[in-house]
């Protein structure tokens, strides 16, 4: 039977597996040439907190699913159209969400008693039919297939079983069309010296995708175009490879060294093993203690002229709560990452959530403002992390940073963005006295209100910091009420005044309108998807994604006059939107889901029409 | 790290324009007098110094410095101290901090600072209570000391700050007392010139809240009661009528009319092994207390390495532009 062609604008695939199945590589590697291929793309990683939860059970299924498409699109989907099963417990947490018709391939060979007991099935679903109705079923023996095989090749059994999920990656490029050339190339590079791995790998993918050319249960191959992007150089990038390069592009322009001190935590640990990887740009990293040690020592560095930054999650920032009331009290300039998961206590580790903006506004002792911006895409991540570091050098602060689960693991296509091309960021020391023969550390600049930095080891200009309150000016200890009220007031105008760095905001439909998503941070595709599918059907729907936060820009207000109706959707029970309703007295509606997940854009625009009626 | 230069500065010139606010007879007033004499000895620029602590009395020492100092958060000092020396390795860093800051709320970074042989000098004022929130037990007060938070008596037991030190594999291990003026001013240069991190710990009498705690060691007895270790020189004190003599592995006390020089135990600032023995006559009822350089060794010390590996990785990886790392691997053009 001949196999043909259609060609479709987009498709959602979903990979899932035990922990132990490589579901994430599998995952990574289709996304690697799916953009190669030229698709626009957004991937989302699912995975559990046990790095081996007991095999085949429900708690250790982990999934990584992408979106592809010939358009221009914001968010990895919500229903998969094929969802790759690698065994019953992954059938079992899936299933519900793959779309009426949709596919599933299944290895069989994992579905035996035990791991169909496991998943709590009482019959196979595979073979009992009850699938039949709604999906197409494609049952493969993947662990028989991979040792026919390889055959030949001198490794274990074990090892030979370990391929299944490059022969189901194979299936998956057959069925989409897609060239084996990039993961063959790949594996050379990943396995390199250990030729009898990457003959298996590279035999096993080959087996999928030739296994889908002479099998007849696939009777359709899919076309997806490659999408209209803007002109430029593109590659694949996640959220904390993208900040993590944005803050090295910082380092750069601004000349200073990064200094990072961490302590690991899921999930924002990648950021301190890509810095650590970077010594060749001089990049210090500091595997702390503890959360605390993290970012004193960043303090430390930056006092001696580094470019500080600490990353961590919810948890973490909890603990360095009172270290960054110092930062904020010295005027150092640092950059402080909280890649959020869920919460509270130890929460949903490895899954998103955007509940620590309360705790970024107000998660300190006393009046402690901070910027805070929150990159709103995986790409975006790298202008974000550039923008945080200029803002902290140029007003001598610490600011906030507050990235995701999802937009740290997940992926789009990213232009490469020419580092000559970004805002210059001026770096000055003191060298000399500013106030006749003295130096005073909290002389502020009259713009700005920045204090000078003048770091140990420059003559004349010896000087201390520290934690309790400073007499303007000469930074001295001072207990007197009038400073202690002045100073507060310094403080907190000195981060309004960020606010004339921040360019207009960048409305998504007309500056007039029913109803306006605002929304911030990691939300962003769902709620711009959202407004394209509203605006397409005639709704007066506009969309703004605010990425600072504190302060906000100063056009917000007249935005928000601009519409009848605000809504805002957060991962969270309603943090923003507290804050802009304390802010500009908007009754905005709020829509707020605390899944572990990434709210869908369809949940936004249903909402948004019951709002409007 | 030693570095000589014809810069020359005075005790004077080390005194900050601040009024020191300590309680009237303090110990602290001696440790930081003897600091501001010692250190224009050093040769160093004045400059190159850095003064960090943590929160406590002792803590407020760098306000009174007029070199760059920071006043931290409490317990931290270690950590904030770290991240000034790998960030400049060029610096003389200096942690003041005490019983409380250093060992309570901030052991963990103690401990840590120690462990990685980062490259400060740390000063421990030891005064086995709590002074700036006037008067509770400290981690180094001893069993049954009655205090305000305390009235029936501790039942901690206290911390032996050099034996915790050591296990923390500490790679200069002092100890003197603020009294002793001569004696602190010579720990302070040992520890100075000590390429790692060193901790000297200064026993400090708060004359408030508990004082007296040293007076066997400061008071008219207190040669009888110290033992002044001394490298590579017999264990003798008590101005020499008294020796420390090794009885199987349990040290003991003989009178030096009834035995002779040779039977005593020499001290070896490089053998672990006799610096954790010494470590124990903390406190002791019998044995006297060991002030002076219990332990000193080489080991490589973490602010170098680090320079160390970055040097290295820019020799073998060559030095690249940011933009270069994002054009490389599978990238793709849309025209």
């Amino acid at each position: 039977m001949g196999k043909t062609f259609k060609t479709i604008d987009e498709a959602v695939i979903r990979f899932a597996g035990d922990s132990g199945d490589g579901m994430q590589l599998t995952g990574g590697r289709f996304t690697e040439t799916t953009a190669i291929v030229g698709n626009d793309l957004s991937t989302l990683p699912d995975f559990p907190a046990e790095i081996r939860a007991p095999a085949g059970s429900l708690a250790g299924v982990s999934a990584f699913q992408i979106r592809f498409s010939s358009k221009d699109i914001h968010t990895p989907g919500h229903r998969p159209d094929v969802l790759v099963s690698m065994n019953p417990a992954a059938l079992k947490v899936h299933q519900k969400e793959i779309i009426p018709g949709g596919t599933i391939i299944a290895n069989t060979d994992a579905f035996t008693k035990k791991n169909l007991n496991f998943a709590g099935y009482e019959n196979n679903p595979i073979e009992d039919g009850t699938l039949d109705d709604y999906f197409t079923v494609i049952p493969i023996e993947m662990n028989k297939m991979v040792k026919a095989a390889c055959e030949g090749i001198d490794l274990s059994p074990k090892l030979v079983a370990r391929t299944k999920n490059l022969f189901a990656l194979g299936v998956l490029f057959y069925m989409y069309d897609r060239p084996l050339d990039a993961t063959e190339k790949w594996l050379r590079k990943k396995f390199k010296g250990k030729d009898a791995i990457i003959e298996a790998n590279t035999k096993a993918l080959n087996a999928g995708y030739n296994y889908g050319d002479t099998t007849e249960l696939f009777t359709t191959r899919y076309k997806v175009e490659k999408a209209v992007l803007p002109k430029g150089t593109y590659r694949n990038i996640n959220g904390n490879y993208a900040t993590s390069l944005g803050l090295l592009a910082a380092s750069e322009r601004s000349g200073l060294d990064i200094f990072y001190g961490g302590y690991p935590i899921t999930p924002a640990s990648d950021i301190l093993h890509t810095l650590a990887s970077w010594k060749h740009f001089g990049v210090q990293t500091f595997q702390a203690e503890d959360e605390i040690a993290g970012i004193m020592s960043i303090i430390g560095a930056s006092f001696a002229g580094k470019l500080g930054v600490t990353a961590t999650s919810g948890p973490g920032i909890a603990l360095k709560g009172e270290a960054m009331g110092l930062a904020v009290i010295t005027e150092l300039p640092m950059v402080i990452i909280n890649v959020q998961r869920g919460g509270p206590s130890t929460g949903l580790p490895t899954k998103t959530e955007q509940s620590d903006l309360n705790q970024a506004f107000y998660g300190r002792n006393g009046e402690a403002p901070m910027p805070i911006i929150a990159p709103s895409t995986p790409g975006d991540c790298f202008l974000a992390a550039y923008e945080a570091c200029k803002i902290a050098i140029k007003y001598m602060t610490p600011v906030f940073y507050l990235s995701d689960g999802y937009l740290a693991n997940g992926s789009e296509p990213w232009k490469i963005p020419q580092i000559k091309d970004l805002d210059p960021i001026e770096v000055k020391f003191s060298d000399k006295p500013n106030e006749g023969d003295s130096f005073l550390p909290y002389k502020r600049d009259d713009k700005t209100l920045s204090r000078p930095w003048a770091l140990p080891g420059t003559p004349g200009l010896e000087h201390r910091l520290g934690g309790i309150e400073k007499e303007e000016n000469t930074g001295h200890v001072n207990y007197d009420p009038d400073n202690h009220h002045r100073m507060t007031e310094l403080r907190k105008e000195k981060i309004a005044r960020v606010a004339s760095d921040i360019g207009k905001t960048k409305i998504y439909g007309d500056s007039k309108g029913d109803l306006l998503i605002l929304g911030w941070g990691g939300t962003y595709g769902a709620c711009r998807s959202s407004a394209e599918t509203l605006r397409e059907e005639n709704y007066k729907v506009s969309h703004v994604q605010l990425r600072w936060i504190n302060p906000f820009p100063s056009d917000l207000k007249s935005i928000l006059s601009n519409f009848k109706n605000v809504l805002i959707p957060e991962i969270n029970m309603g943090q923003l939107i507290k804050l802009i309703r304390s802010e500009f007295l908007v009754d905005a509606k709020g829509l707020n889901l605390v899944r572990g997940k990434p709210i869908g854009a369809p949940v936004i625009t249903e909402k948004v029409k019951e709002i409007l009626g | 790290m030693e570095q000589t230069n014809t810069i020359q500065f005075t005790k004077k010139n080390l005194e900050s324009d601040q009024a020191v606010r300590w309680c009237p007879g303090c110990g602290d007033y001696a440790i930081l007098s003897q600091t501001q004499k010692t250190m224009p000895d050093f040769g160093r620029k004045k400059e190159e110094f850095a003064f960090i602590s943590g929160i406590g009395c002792s803590s407020r020492f760098p306000y009174y410095m007029n070199t760059y100092g920071f006043h931290s958060i409490h317990g931290r000092a270690p950590a904030i101290a770290s991240g000034v020396k790998i960030a400049n390795p060029d610096l003389s860093v200096w942690v003041v901090t005490g019983d409380g800051d250093g060992l309570s709320i901030g052991g963990n970074h103690f401990m840590h600072a120690l462990r990685r042989n980062m490259d400060l000098n740390i000063m421990m004022f030891n005064n086995r209570i709590y002074g700036l929130t006037k008067g509770q037990y400290s981690p180094t007060s001893k069993v049954g000391h009655v205090t305000k938070a305390t009235p029936n008596g501790s039942i901690d037991i206290p911390l032996n700050p050099p034996l915790l030190a050591l296990g923390a594999q500490a790679t200069f291990v002092a100890r003197t007392i603020d009294r002793w003026q001569k004696h602190l001013s010579e720990m302070m240069t040992r520890s100075y010139n000590h390429d790692g991190g060193s901790i000297i710990e200064v026993y400090q009498n708060c004359n408030i809240f508990n004082d007296g705690a040293f007076e066997e060691y400061t008071g008219k007895e207190k040669f009888d009661n110290v033992i002044e270790l001394k490298n590579n020189e017999p264990m003798l004190f008590a101005r020499g009528t008294k020796g420390i003599k090794m009885d199987g592995s349990n040290p003991v006390v003989v009178d030096m009319e009834k035995h002779s020089v040779d039977e005593i135990l020499i001290h070896d600032e490089t053998n672990l092994n006799q610096a954790l023995i010494v470590a124990n006559w903390t406190s002791h009822p019998v044995l006297p207390e060991p002030i002076g350089v219990l332990y000193c060794i080489d080991k490589p010390t973490y602010n170098q390495e680090m320079v160390n590996q970055i040097e290295n990785a820019r020799k073998v990886r060559g030095k690249r532009s940011v933009q270069d790392l994002l054009n490389v691997g599978d990238t793709w053009t849309v025209s």
